[in-house]
């Protein structure tokens, strides 16, 4: 008979396998030692895969989860181990990403002491989370740990950190767990209210220039299919926030593109000239917005959530519904009404035609000159299968990504949007990859960002994980070197950057490379590239004094448009 | 924009879980919107294991509002309701501590606890130690006139409510998640 009286160590270990891990990432040390000690006896259930610092783990973590749908699971120790993952909880918090991170804590005696490696995690930890508790007795592991779960996994998903102290790992325990099915203080699945479904019905007869924007919680609601449906039935013109990209195909001929400071012409224009919004999972932020005040002025905002604080958080909307995305397009679909307003469909098309002529094609069909971000990142899009995954790091790489490549499968876009965490991008790939095995995993990440989190070619060589990791390289914080530019009087404070060979590291650690500086190269680069489902760094030389355009200036208003350095676009005139 | 939301002094009024570690969570909610927390009393209500706290914060009720959001999303948060003066039944206690001697030279002590409603908890012939239950302004009142005596200590505590509603004003939020939880209708 198994025996029942077991340590916390190891309650912990099978209370995530009754939670449906198989995958942990993690790093050992000191407090959480008897965790790692007993996770030696589980390796046929639990994968943990060794990365080389804790954010990697982390961002690893939000990567697997991201394209999984499931938590990630990260195990640390206390002190050092536990304070690394911090801005992974920050930029899971702000991207709705369900983590759960398991740290080691000194034992309870030593709590408060400033014992060797002690941090006071929760405390630090809460603002930076759904969910912090601290453990101090093995019989609270198992309700904690499934409680965990259904916080970070419910609702608006998030993270939650678990902070065991030593003891609680060591002591003795009877074995027993269940999985938490409700909490009283938390209701993660809001009832849509038929009358307003009734409600947007009616809005979008009436409406002549309506439009959709899908932000992020529309993948997180895996509601890609409702959106296009309720898009088709009622013939409405979609927009993506940067994370809600991938949530309608890119070729969909109701996809009018993405919003925001970098976004398209059309739908960002059409903010100013839209008579409805209906904005679906996203929080309009000031990267959406632009200005406060001035957004969106003509147009009965329906905003659409499942938090109810992000309604009327941002701007104040029409209508407010507290429900679930995929609840709120498979309702609508059911009521919704063909719309017909071909003019305002043609004015997406016109302005799509002016930033293909002004902005794109400049990139994508250059006369001359080094290589374009926007060239590489299509080259690849159009080489990769069309289920490949494109991952971002931070800075014009991620904006040249989300704008160039192509999606035409679901959660194929992933990137650090709140946050903007530069070194994010490397270990969420590795996530990606290990929790999508059979897709194409493309990296795209500046220089800056690989150098923040570069140790974990480390892990990717261990583990045999096939990321295709293509170096976008301008020797720049481009980002940065953008703005002093425009706003600066290209005053370029230390944002130009020395760098080592990139193709050498890599190949240290047994990675493949390949190096492309000139157009007529790219093509075959990339066929080398993809030939082989290993890992790969591409180093693409790409012009210093690149910048990406369009451009709103942050907390402006869309009145004005920057499509160059000197040339603005006046949607209004 | 200030007219139809003018700055004054808000209830917050939080049920919550009796667990550790909310105190911090949602103190800082306050802080990150730059709104001062006045008073805060934090204890039992009438319904057995939920803690009930009244916190008081002068700013405006969109402000107010969106914190009750904010402070509404902590799990073992149970419901955050935003009151002004009007909408409740409030009061505070203040502690007051004087020399004896002054109070009884003038012969004013039975005067000024009659006059303020006030109670006196103890005397010696050192300190005489008053008790006033009021509001801010009443209890404000009696410390002025306690001052010339020569005031030795003072201590108003957080504000304590009901609203004006027959039942706790969580009583209908807890029937309702009580029904949820019997149905389990939550997906897991
Ligand atoms: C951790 C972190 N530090 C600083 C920044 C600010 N920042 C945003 S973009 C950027 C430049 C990124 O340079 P690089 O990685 O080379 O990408 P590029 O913009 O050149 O494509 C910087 C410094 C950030 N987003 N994250
Ligand atoms: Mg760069």
């Amino acid at each position: 008979m198994e025996n029942n009286h077991i340590s916390g160590a190891e309650a912990l270990l099978k209370s995530l396998i009754c939670e449906g891990v198989d995958t942990i990432f993690g790093y050992p040390g000191g407090q959480i030692i008897s965790v790692y000690d007993k996770l030696y006896d589980y390796t046929d259930q639990l994968h943990h895969i060794l990365v080389r610092h804790e954010q990697g783990a982390i961002h690893a973590a939000q990567g697997y989860a991201r394209t999984t749908g499931r938590p990630g699971v990260v195990i640390v120790t206390s002190g050092p181990g536990a304070t690394n993952v911090i801005t992974g909880l920050a930029d899971a918090l702000m991207d709705n990403t369900p983590i759960v991170v398991i740290s080691g804590q000194v034992a309870s005696d030593f709590l408060g002491t400033d014992a060797f490696q002690e941090a006071d995690v929760v405390a630090m930890t809460q603002q930076a989370t759904k969910w912090a508790i601290q453990i101090r007795r093995p019989e609270e592991i198992p309700a904690a740990v499934a409680r965990a779960f259904y916080i970070a996994s419910t609702g608006r998903p998030g993270p939650v950190v678990l902070d065991i102290a030593k003891d609680a790992q060591v002591g003795m325990m009877d074995w027993s767990h269940e999985r938490c099915r409700a909490i009283r203080s938390y209701d993660p699945c809001p009832k849509i209210n038929p009358q307003d479904i009734d409600e947007v019905a009616q809005l979008l007869e009436t409406a002549k220039k309506p439009m959709i924007i899908a932000g992020h919680g529309v993948m997180i609601a895996n509601a890609e299919k409702s959106l296009l449906e309720v898009a088709e039935k009622g013939n409405i013109p979609v927009a993506t926030t940067l994370l809600g990209l991938s949530t309608i195909p890119s070729d969909h001929p109701l996809n009018k593109g993405m919003v925001g400071m970098h976004g398209n012409l059309g739908p960002n224009s059409a903010s100013l000239e839209a008579d409805l919004i209906i904005g679906v999972g996203l929080r309009f932020d000031d990267r959406v917005v632009g200005d406060f005040n001035a957004y969106a002025p003509n147009a009965r905002i329906v905003h659409v959530d499942i938090e109810s604080a992000e309604l009327n958080r941002n701007i104040k909307t029409f209508k407010a519904i507290h429900a679930d995305a995929d609840d709120f397009f498979k309702a609508l679909s059911e009521k919704i009404k063909p719309t017909n307003n071909p003019e305002w469909l043609a004015k997406f098309d016109t302005r799509d035609k002016f930033e293909t002529e002004k902005v794109i094609n400049p990139i994508l069909k250059p006369a001359e000159g080094p290589l374009h971000m926007g060239e590489v990142i299509r080259a690849v899009a159009d080489a990769a299968p069309k289920n490949a995954i494109c991952v971002t790091d931070v800075g014009q790489n991620q904006m040249f990504a989300a704008r160039y490549f192509r999606y035409h499968a679901d959660k194929s876009f992933l990137s650090s949007g709140g946050l903007g965490t530069m070194g994010f991008g490397l270990p969420a790939a590795m996530g990606a990859k290990i929790g999508a095995p059979d897709r194409t995993v493309c990296l795209f990440v500046g220089d800056g960002g690989l150098q923040m989190t570069i140790q974990e070619l480390g892990t990717i060589m261990a583990y045999n994980i096939g990321v295709k990791i293509i170096l976008l390289n301008n020797d720049y914080l481009g980002n940065v070197r953008q703005w002093q530019e425009l706003f600066f009087n290209s005053r370029f404070s230390q944002t130009p950057l020395v760098n080592p060979d990139f193709n050498k590291i890599a190949e240290a650690y047994g990675i493949r490379t390949g190096k492309v500086t000139r157009r007529e190269d790219l093509a075959d680069a990339i066929a080398d590239m993809l030939s082989d489902d290993k890992a790969y760094l591409l180093n693409a030389a790409i012009g210093s004094d690149e910048m990406i355009f369009p451009m709103i200036a942050a907390g402006t208003s869309y009145e004005k448009i920057m499509i160059s350095k000197n040339e603005n676009y006046f949607p209004l005139k | 924009m200030t007219d139809n939301n003018p700055i004054k002094l808000y209830t917050l009024c939080l049920y919550s879980e009796n667990t550790v570690g909310l105190v911090s969570r949602v103190s800082v909610i306050f802080t990150r919107r730059c709104v001062n927390i006045e008073s805060i009393s934090v204890g039992a209500c009438s319904i057995e294991g939920v803690t009930k706290w009244v916190i008081t914060a002068k700013t405006s009720r969109r402000a107010m509002e969106k914190i009750a959001a904010q402070v509404e999303r902590c799990i073992d948060v149970l419901k955050v309701f935003v009151f002004d003066d009007e909408e409740i039944i409030y009061q505070e206690v203040a502690i007051y501590k004087v020399a004896t001697a002054p109070l009884l030279k003038e012969h004013k002590i039975e005067e000024i606890i009659r006059k303020h409603s006030a109670r006196i908890l103890d005397i010696t012939d050192e300190y005489t130690v008053i008790e006033k239950t009021g509001h801010y302004s009443e209890t404000e009142a009696l410390l002025a006139t306690l001052k010339p005596y020569g005031l030795k200590q003072f201590e108003r505590s957080g504000r304590v409510i009901v609203t004006k509603s027959t039942q706790e004003a969580v009583t209908e939020f807890l029937e309702i998640q009580s029904q949820r939880l019997a149905n389990n209708t939550t997906n897991s």
